[in-house]
């Protein structure tokens, strides 16, 4: 186990208790973040990867119930109480949403979303609050922020709602980013722009980045090390050339060769 | 829609100013009774447009006070249990699992004490007065918001947005009334105009049964009380209040509708 993880996991359950019976949704799984790593998880659908990140953030349903460790710094998460956890949550470890459009009220305008985290963590007045959410706006790329500024979420396109919430993930300067799909719900060119932008923020901020997707091509982009997730296990943990060039686990080998090939033949 | 909500607020508007103004300007009042005067049907030409009630009094004039006293009543008391069950319920809701079992338990209770004894019990303890209905009215109505801005924030508790805000750091008062309860403004004020016209017939139930407004004062359920109990004779005296009761909940029932668009933020502008 690595001195320099910033977020250890070991031996993490998670169980959903359902009217028929439990369903394991990770099961032992152990994973180290490292400081300023992007750390791919891929999987399918179902293979807990999600979990995976609300366990970190401690949003699992009242219904899961969470076992094993997950530290931070040497803080257990698993069971930190709601007061403790909101001092974390924003502003240490932030976490980006698939789908902005429901991840953003719909009442509050883009302004007032992105100055709340400043006005919770970093305790700003309002106007410093506002000054700091405009000038994130543009350094996300967002065109005329001083007008986005007063729209609502309805009003902005998918890849301007995305780029929203990765302004309101940066504000507190994060030490760890989870991202949750960030492109699954975007257009095809706005995924990339939406993907270089991640890496452009990851480098400049130095977080930690914990990318789930289950888009291999995303990864290959991305990620450092990558790890491979199927029915709640981690099989296979490699760095990003190991394991799309010499995958040592069958499932994984499976998952690259159902990758579409866009090459053209030589 | 956005005309009709314009049309609707400008009749309650003009129904309010009206019921300020008439009344101060006219040199009939509410409760002088003119024996010579008794029961006057409506006419252009005698002096009194809606007639007179059987003590002689001016019936427009006392129709238009018992808009006052009505609309006081309705307003004062819907936004009491507005406040009430929009802070109730959300927290309830909110904080969910043994709170928000404790909590609704309490409006269960509530909901069983039965109103009309309670109210003559209030009014036997502390008298015939106008705060008595706004206090009596609001503890009862608010019990309906509670269960409905409860069961709205159970389901907005699930949405993506609200762990968004968790993971932004908010918690408790915050989350609550800044993420929560702007979301649920649709539902509180259809559901709170839809509570004034309630209260107005909750009003003027209690003035029925002689536990509300006290006479001489008029509220438009004494009134329809009085000419409910005269209207073979003289069917004006239950018309003239009947239809500006009709007039002002169905403009009530219309802004709310339209109060609910105007403040959805999806909605085109």
């Amino acid at each position: 186990m690595s001195t320099d993880a910033l977020l250890q996991v070991a031996g993490l359950s998670v169980r959903y208790e359902t009217d028929h019976g439990h369903i394991d949704a990770i099961q032992e799984l152990d994973l180290d973040l490292i400081r300023g790593e992007c750390l791919g998880i891929v999987g399918e659908s179902g293979s807990g990867k999600s979990a995976l990140l609300l366990a970190i953030m401690g949003l699992l349903a009242s219904t899961a119930r969470a076992r094993g460790s997950i530290r931070f710094r040497g803080t257990e998460l698993i069971d930190l109480p709601t007061r403790a956890f909101n001092r974390l949550r924003g502003a240490r470890l932030a976490m980006i949403f698939q789908d902005p459009l429901s991840a953003l009220n719909p009442y509050l305008r883009v302004i007032d979303q992105l100055s709340e985290v400043a006005r919770v963590h970093l305790r700003c007045a309002r106007r410093e609050a506002e000054r700091r959410g405009l000038e994130l706006m543009a350094s996300v790329h967002i065109n005329e922020p001083d007008r986005r500024a007063r729209q609502y979420p309805h009003e902005l396109s998918g890849g301007m709602r995305q780029r929203v919430m990765i302004a309101m993930a940066l504000m507190a300067e994060p030490e760890i980013i989870l991202a949750d799909e960030p492109t699954t719900a975007l257009d095809a060119t706005v995924q990339a722009q939406i993907l270089s932008l991640l890496h452009e923020v990851r480098v400049r901020s130095g977080a930690s980045l914990l990318l789930v997707t289950h888009d291999l091509g995303v990864l290959a982009q991305l990620a450092d090390r990558v790890g491979v997730m199927r029915a709640g296990r981690l099989l296979e943990l490699a760095s990003c050339e190991q394991l799309f060039y010499s995958p040592t686990h069958p499932y994984t080998r499976e998952l690259l060769a159902a990758m579409p090939k866009l090459r053209v033949p030589a | 829609m956005t005309r009709g909500v314009w049309i609707a607020a400008g009749v309650l508007l003009l129904t309010a100013l009206c019921s300020l103004i008439v009344p101060a300007m006219s040199s009939y009042d509410y409760f002088t009774p003119h024996l010579e005067l008794v029961s006057r049907p409506p006419s252009w030409t005698g002096g009194h447009l809606l007639g007179t009630d059987p003590l002689g009094r001016d019936l427009l004039i006392r129709v238009l006070w018992g808009c006052r006293i009505s609309l006081l009543i309705a307003l004062v008391a819907s936004f009491m249990s507005v406040l009430i069950g929009v802070v109730w319920g959300a927290t309830a809701g909110y904080l969910g699992g043994g709170a928000d079992t404790v909590m609704m338990r309490i409006v269960d209770v509530f909901y069983s004490v039965p109103f009309v004894p309670f109210v003559i019990v209030l009014t036997v303890l502390f008298g015939h007065s106008l705060w008595l209905m706004f206090v009596a009215i609001g503890a009862v109505s608010w019990l309906d918001i509670a269960r409905i801005v409860r069961g709205e924030t159970l389901s907005l508790k699930r949405r993506e947005f609200i762990d968004a805000a968790r993971v932004a750091g908010a918690g408790g008062a915050r989350m609550i009334f800044r993420h929560i309860v702007p979301n649920l403004l649709g539902v509180v004020i259809v559901y709170a105009t839809l509570t004034v016209p309630t209260v107005i017939l909750f009003e003027a139930f209690m003035s029925f049964l002689g536990v509300g407004v006290r006479v001489p004062l008029a509220s438009l359920g004494t009134l329809l009380a009085d000419g409910a109990a005269d209207m073979q004779a003289h069917p004006h005296l239950l018309l003239a209040p009947a239809c500006m009761l009709t007039v002002l909940v169905y403009c009530f029932n219309f802004l709310g509708d339209g109060l609910r668009d105007l403040l959805d933020p999806r909605r085109a502008r």
